[in-house]
């Protein structure tokens, strides 16, 4: 009695390996589900985040919307942000004449990120007054030093233009 | 506490195994880089042959801190740190904090927020699990579940990074809301994730659950009874494989839970197979808790009105939630600063590591890799 249990076990056990072994050859049979990075790239950037940008004045592609008030730098975790104010241009003779002072433009000078210190947590976009930064889309980031990953927002914001005129062109 | 004079006589990390070997034993260290301890956990093994005479885990190797960083950081801030702390649930961490704050403030979220989290997290739960699924077996020694298991991860990856903006670390719950609305896109895509995962659930089975080599790895192994998992505070999946319908969503209501239909998987197995049982109809369950939270989603606003710098009163609170490997707890005292004055989280993990040394006492060291597998550990959560 006992042998003919441990063999119908052992017929149910081989049985259940061979049913894997059909679900295997099946999936064997399908196409691909993977994506040949670098010749297929991935489409669902849509809120993905990558390291954040500064978002341009509706009006003016080149100027940073950003007022440097320095909320960003203040809200973020791990103060990977620096922000530097522009200073006042030096006063034209008729405004020495008033006495009044140039008021100072309110976009950054520089807005430095230090990406190797940033946790993509959102805690700089969600706290900026005003809706001055994103999240970029930028998935291709790869460098061979750590300098590679200090960006300066404003210069990378400047940078993008010729592109686009040249694209435009 | 043991004296210098003591720890140096003794030689060794670790209280229990202060006499050193025995005779004819063999002290082994199974970690910290020991694949499958996932992470960096290493566990002391005094063994006799195969057998396993002492286990115990030395923990520590990942600590960072995280209850000591909340006390120099904004209540915002620290939303960050409670994605890492389980780097596969992270969104429970996420609500266990926000709970929390939210608790004492007392400033609830907006309805259509309370069920955009049910949905988030319970899609993380599955992941959560999927990857443990997969990892477990490899464990063990089957390769091929782990692929099929992240090609359904990948997909519901994809749906939380549209919901949530990060793929493993997420931080996307904010103090009365979420940051990112569901749209009607979205919706679908979710739809048609139930409907696909529903339908490689039996192929899971008849690939794995059914398989006699498997069985044969699980079955009567790591006996869990009901006191002395109660005795060492284990918490869900470990202790629900153990008969004990305890969950945090049903024992102590939060969210919209309440209003949704669903049963907690228990087994009265004891065993590893038990818990594993378990798991695999909690993926069940999840899929039905995000069909039903997916249909009933009220219209409106993501984010409660509040100010943006949340005010929160001086007092103290605990919030607890169901994360994938059990009750996952915020203990928050506050003194009415901008940062939390004291943070103790709970992790599951923890008391559930705890239940390894005498569960593996006896025990083949291979049946003990199958023991550590089934408890589903996250180091990460252990250290803190
Ligand atoms: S995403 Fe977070 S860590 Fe990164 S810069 Fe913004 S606030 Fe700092
Ligand atoms: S990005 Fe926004 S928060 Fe940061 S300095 Fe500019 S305006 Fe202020």
């Amino acid at each position: 009695m006992y042998r003919l249990e441990e063999i119908k076990r052992a017929a149910r056990g081989m049985w259940s390996l061979v049913v894997g072994l059909n679900i295997t050859g099946k999936y064997f049979l399908q196409p691909n589900v993977t994506i040949h990075y670098p010749r297929q790239e991935v489409d669902n950037l849509a809120t993905f985040r990558g390291h954040i940008e500064l978002i341009p004045e509706d009006n003016d592609s080149l100027t940073p919307r950003c007022i440097s008030c320095g909320t960003c730098a203040k809200a973020c975790p791990s103060g990977c942000i620096t922000v530097t104010k522009k200073k006042a241009p030096a006063p034209t003779p008729e405004e020495v004449e008033q006495g009044v002072k140039p008021k100072a433009p309110k976009d950054p000078e520089t807005f430095r990120l230090d990406f190797t210190l940033c946790s993509l947590c959102g805690q700089c976009v969600m706290s900026c007054p005003a809706n001055a930064i994103r999240f970029s889309q930028n998935i291709n980031i790869a460098g061979y030093s750590r300098q590679d990953f200090q960006f300066d927002l404003v210069a990378r914001l400047r940078s993008r233009l010729p592109k686009h005129v040249k694209k435009a062109e | 506490m043991f004296t210098k004079e003591q720890i140096a006589e003794r030689g060794f990390y670790t209280q229990h195994f202060e006499q050193g070997k025995q005779d004819n034993s063999l002290i082994l260290n199974m970690g910290p880089q020991h694949p499958s301890t996932h992470g960096v956990l290493r566990v002391m093994l005094e063994i006799d042959g195969e057998y396993i005479l002492r286990a115990d885990p030395v923990l520590g190797y990942i600590h960072r801190m995280h209850e000591k960083m909340a006390e120099g950081k904004t209540y915002a801030q620290f939303i960050t740190n409670m994605g890492r702390v389980d780097y596969l649930h992270a969104l429970a961490w996420n609500w266990a904090f926000v709970g929390a704050v939210e608790k004492l403030g007392e400033t609830p979220p907006s309805p259509r927020a309370e069920y955009l989290r049910v949905i988030t997290c319970e899609l993380n739960r599955i992941s959560s699990h999927l990857l443990w699924w997969g990892a477990y077996l490899l464990d063990l020694g089957a390769f091929t579940p782990i692929l099929y298991a992240f090609d359904d991860r990948e997909e519901l990856l994809d749906i939380l990074q549209d919901l949530t903006g990060s793929r493993l670390t997420y931080a996307s719950f904010t103090f009365g809301g979420v940051v990112t609305d569901m749209s009607d896109a979205l919706k679908e895509r979710i739809t048609r994730f139930i409907a696909r995962l529903r339908d490689r659930l039996p192929m899971y089975k008849s690939l794995v659950t059914d398989n006699f080599i498997l069985l044969g790895r699980v079955e009567d192994i790591g006996h869990i009874p009901v006191d002395m998992a109660v005795r060492y505070g284990a918490t869900g999946p470990v202790l629900r494989g153990s008969g004990v319908a305890y969950d945090v969503r049903r024992a102590e209501p939060y969210s919209v839970y309440p209003g949704l239909d669903f049963v907690v998987p228990t087994s009265d197995r004891t065993d590893a197979l038990g818990r594993y049982l378990v798991r695999m109809q909690e993926l069940e369950q999840s899929l039905n808790i995000v069909e039903q939270a997916v249909a009933q989603i009220p219209a409106g606003d993501i984010q409660a009105k509040m100010p943006k710098k949340p005010k929160v009163p001086a007092g103290e609170v605990f919030f607890a939630v169901e994360g994938a490997r059990g009750k996952i707890g915020c203990y928050l005292q506050s003194n009415g600063s901008g940062s939390p004055y004291r943070v103790k989280l709970r992790a599951p993990s923890f008391s559930n590591l705890s239940l390894f040394a005498e569960l593996s006492q006896g025990t083949l060291l291979a049946d003990a890799v199958s023991i550590l597998g089934s408890l589903d550990l996250v180091i990460p959560e252990i250290d803190r």
